[in-house]
């Protein structure tokens, strides 16, 4: 059991490795142009064009605007009356670590431990997961993929929703440390907040230490550390500024404990859940740290007694960048309409559809590659029926990296079977 | 809409039976008797456990020159609805506000009926959600038709005021699927009470609710039953008892010589099932599991009211259409274990069209919040795949189909004149995402308004731990 885990950790390590800088933004298999013509374009970093153009080539986005000369040979997709957007990134998932809820042979979201940070779920992903095709077809087209509980869960990474092989999803590995605050981290410190924040600062201290005195460790001439060497490995970049850590946290003490440790540690935060990050608003601004908010949970619990629904909004009010991310286990393909719950609480409805958009890559620090739809960016874009964010509307196109997907899953095979009783 | 008649005569019955608050022996007869009994007799004639809901006063409210789903008819735009003393007075354009009536401005806005749950755990597992208030499943025997839910539910529950701010004016309080029969469910109108009495919708027959499949066969795996035909085994064992309990008490209701036969709780709710009193709700996901449990009912001879959660609903859509049995259904939550992994957003549209009773419920503190945009969700998801919904039909599932697996289908559930005045007023179109409850009126009274905190329900858990209400 111990030889197992070592290996699949030293395989952890070597992918971080191998793909820590968008490795897998490969092309489609073939170099295809694709122009979208005649629809309202919202390219989120900036204003909506009427009659606008997307024109797609090998992967990326070409270019985009109004009146745009179709390229020869582009194949044309007429989206007059249609709504075109960037694809909507789910920053806070289980898409392709799990398949069946309740089946542990089909969930790859949890390590043992308490302490994980050398654990990257990455080589758990299964391409082939049903809950992938389902967010799809409603414009889910990337995913922050996270592991589940402990202090230190692990590494999450950025996945696009296409492809067949681990590598053909992985855009970003690792793309973010999970810490918990509170809640059942606080195990690993003997039950209590603080202890578990002692446990932090150990690690991180002791982590430093080994990145200072490698040579000593290995002779044996040091004192025994918080950690393997792998876990401290692992800790290095969040350590360095380089890799993001997503602090959980929903109550107003976890959130202000998440703020003092980032500044200590000069840790690059994002917060998610954040229930009563409503209370500390300006705090967050201040720091920058941006929010994935659960925006549809308001009923109170020891850890979020003053949970609200117009949280988010309240967020935003603030100038804190803010990423709607409910997460329920097999509602991932709600995402837009958790968005348009955010309009109804009274986010506006750009902010709204930044926050599934714009607002995640710029929290992972990928607005460079990903989350609008400008010149060079990878090309994710859904064609809808009407507003995407209420009910009324459907995706009729689902590009992912320049690729069309289809629209189809598990979920119509059966609806198709049964439209007709007995059947067929 | 696609009732089916033969179970509507049967609502009728039960509403009939129900109304006085006297569904058989195991409910409260008139107190007189209870003076009596209180020094002689049996206490199988003594109250049980009666509601004391009283209906709040209010003022007239004329609603002018809204947009009206009704549930019963229609969709009507720009007209009014009144309502006084509790009761639906009427909607249309020929009303005019009588005097003292609260006069709103309904332009642009959307009435439709108050939105009723048939499965909820609000009060059984309450917030905050720890150990202390979760008393949802009384999971040490596999039958236990002897626990009433009422007697877990916690009135301070603070999660009630937020499903009264998402419209919803009713809720059957069920016990949890962990047993095979887990026991009788309780109506509630979410109204704030110091007692679950007092929040009792009076003369709603009780549920029993049953489970088919994973839950009761993991939790008793040891012990049994610990497969599906252990699951069959348990009912059918069950109802055998009953049969035999039912003719007993029946004997000697009609010749009462002697001491009665011993009274068993188990057995009385069972009894009442046979009797047709008690409303049987049934969590099953399977298609094959719901067809197993129609055929156990006609065994026995009774009804099941409704199946609850029934994600493959759609694979027997016309198996419940023929023996009427509705199902209280998610638009889309699947996927989170075996028997919910053939879930699909068109399961509500496919039964609706095979002519069975559909319901959207929660089984959740979050999703009663948002009943409405799941009924929005379910109905687009029909549309999109070419399964017409109309919204005429869509609303029903959210208020007059729940009421009918209530069984309090002839009191609230429209906006029909006569009918309890439980009204929401929605921001905008209900099927929307953006469309908020502005103003709730339960039995009448005006039990929400957003705009408002005089009139935001808060609980005592709410008071001092913070907590900041709604719209504040």
């Amino acid at each position: 059991m111990r030889l197992l885990q070592a290996h699949r950790r030293a395989g952890g390590r070597r992918l971080a490795l191998t793909t820590g800088l968008v490795a897998a933004l490969a092309g489609p298999l073939a170099a295809q142009t694709i122009a979208i013509t005649g629809g309202t374009v919202y390219p989120v970093s900036g204003p909506k064009i009427e009659h606008g153009t997307v024109i797609i080539r090998d992967g990326k986005v070409a270019q985009v605007g109004a009146g745009l000369a179709v390229p020869a040979g582009a194949q044309v997709i007429d989206a007059t009356g249609k709504w075109v957007t960037p694809g909507l990134i789910h920053a806070g998932t289980t898409l392709g670590l799990v398949e069946v809820g309740s089946i542990g042979q089909t969930r790859e979201t949890r390590e043992a431990g308490e302490i994980d940070p050398s654990f990257n779920v990455a080589e758990g992903l299964d391409p082939f997961a049903t809950p992938i095709a389902v967010a799809r077809m409603q414009g889910v087209t990337a995913a922050f993929v996270a592991p589940g509980d402990g202090l230190i869960a692990g590494q999450g990474v950025l996945i696009g929703l296409r492809g067949e092989r681990m590598e053909d999803l992985v855009r970003v590995s690792p793309a973010a440390m999970v810490i918990n605050f509170g809640g059942e981290g606080r195990d690993a410190g003997g039950g209590t907040t603080a202890g578990a924040l002692a446990k932090l600062r150990e690690l991180f201290a002791d982590a430093q230490e080994y990145d200072r005195r490698r040579a000593e460790y290995g002779r044996n001439a040091l004192r025994p550390l918080a950690a393997s060497p792998a876990d401290l490995d692992a800790l290095l970049p969040v350590l360095q500024g380089r890799l993001p850590v997503v602090a959980v946290a929903d109550k107003r003490r976890d959130i202000e404990d998440a703020l003092r440790i980032a500044r200590e540690f000069r840790l690059r935060l994002i917060l998610a859940g954040g229930a009563e990050g409503w209370m500390v608003a300006p705090e967050l601004a201040q720091a920058g740290v941006p929010v994935l908010v659960q925006n549809l949970r308001d009923v109170p619990r020891w850890d979020a007694l003053n949970a609200r629904l117009d949280n988010v909004a309240l967020l935003r009010r603030a100038g804190v960048n803010v990423v709607v991310a409910q997460n329920d286990d097999g509602r991932d393909r709600d995402l837009r309409w958790s968005a348009g719950n955010a309009v109804r609480e009274g986010l506006s409805w750009d902010d709204a559809l930044r926050a599934v958009t714009l607002a995640p890559a710029q929290a992972f620090g990928v607005a460079d590659r990903m989350g609008s739809l400008d010149a060079g960016k990878v090309a994710d874009v859904v064609v809808w029926s009407g507003d995407p964010l209420d009910f009324a509307s459907q995706a009729e196109h689902v590009f992912v990296g320049g690729v069309e997907v289809p629209l189809t899953s598990r979920q119509t095979a059966l609806r198709d079977r049964y439209r007709t009783l007995p059947p067929q | 809409m696609m009732i089916p008649r033969r179970a509507s005569a049967a609502a009728g019955l039960a509403l009939l039976l129900g109304c006085a608050a006297t569904t058989g022996p195991a409910s409260g007869p008139a107190p007189a008797q209870a003076r009596d009994s209180a020094t002689a007799g049996w206490s199988v004639d003594r109250p049980q456990y009666p509601s004391t809901y009283h209906r709040r006063p209010n003022p007239p409210v004329f609603i002018r020159n809204a947009n009206v789903l009704t549930a019963a008819g229609p969709e009507l735009h720009g007209t009014n609805v009144l309502f006084q003393d509790g009761k639906i007075v009427g909607v249309g354009n020929d009303l005019t506000p009588p005097a003292g009536a609260q006069v709103i401005d309904g332009t642009g806005k959307w009435v439709t009926p108050g939105l009723i749950d048939t499965h909820s755990h609000l009060g059984v597992y309450a917030a905050p959600g720890t150990f202390a208030e979760d008393d949802g499943n009384e999971a040490t025997n596999p039958v236990t038709a002897e626990v009433w839910a009422e007697h877990s539910i916690w009135p301070q529950d603070p999660q009630m005021p937020l499903a009264v701010a998402g419209g919803v004016t009713v809720i059957q309080v069920l016990p949890g699927s962990a047993n095979l029969i887990g026991g009788r469910s309780a109506v509630l109108r979410l109204v704030p009470g110091r007692t679950v009495q007092e929040m009792k919708f009076p003369g709603a027959p009780y549920g029993l609710k049953m489970a088919c499949g994973e839950n009761p066969k993991r939790v008793y795996q040891n012990r049994g039953p610990s497969t599906r035909m252990g699951n069959m085994a348990g009912y059918r064992t069950a109802y055998l008892g009953a049969e035999r309990y039912r003719r007993q008490w029946d004997a000697w209701r009609a010749h009462p010589n002697g001491d009665p036969p011993a009274r068993n709780l188990r057995d009385e709710s069972l009894a009442e099932v046979l009797r047709g009193r008690i409303f049987v709700q049934n969590h099953c996901y399977r298609a094959d599991e719901m067809a197993q449990m129609m055929d156990l009912a006609r065994e026995f001879g009774f009804h099941i009211r409704s199946f609850h959660h029934a994600v493959e609903a759609y694979k027997v859509a016309d198996l419940l259409a023929r023996d009427s049995v509705a199902v209280s259904i998610w638009y889309d939550w699947w996927g989170f274990k075996m028997e919910s992994n053939d879930g699909i957003p068109e399961n509500a549209a496919l039964v609706q069209r095979a002519g069975a009773r559909v319901a959207i419920h929660s089984d959740s503190e979050d999703g009663i919040q948002r009943l409405n945009q799941a009924a929005g969700a379910a109905m687009q998801a029909g549309d999109q795949a070419g399964i017409p919904v109309t919204r005429e039909q869509a609303i029903r599932w959210i208020t007059a189909n729940p009421a009918w697996i209530l069984g309090i289908d002839s009191v609230t559930g429209t906006l029909e004149a006569g009918k309890a005045a439980d009204v929401v007023l929605w921001s905008g179109d209900p099927f929307s995402v953006y469309s908020k409850a502005l103003m709730v009126w339960n039995d009448g009274w005006l039990a929400f308004d957003r705009n408002d905190p005089a009139h935001q329900w808060r609980t005592d858990f709410n008071l001092g731990y913070g907590g900041p209400g709604v719209g504040e």
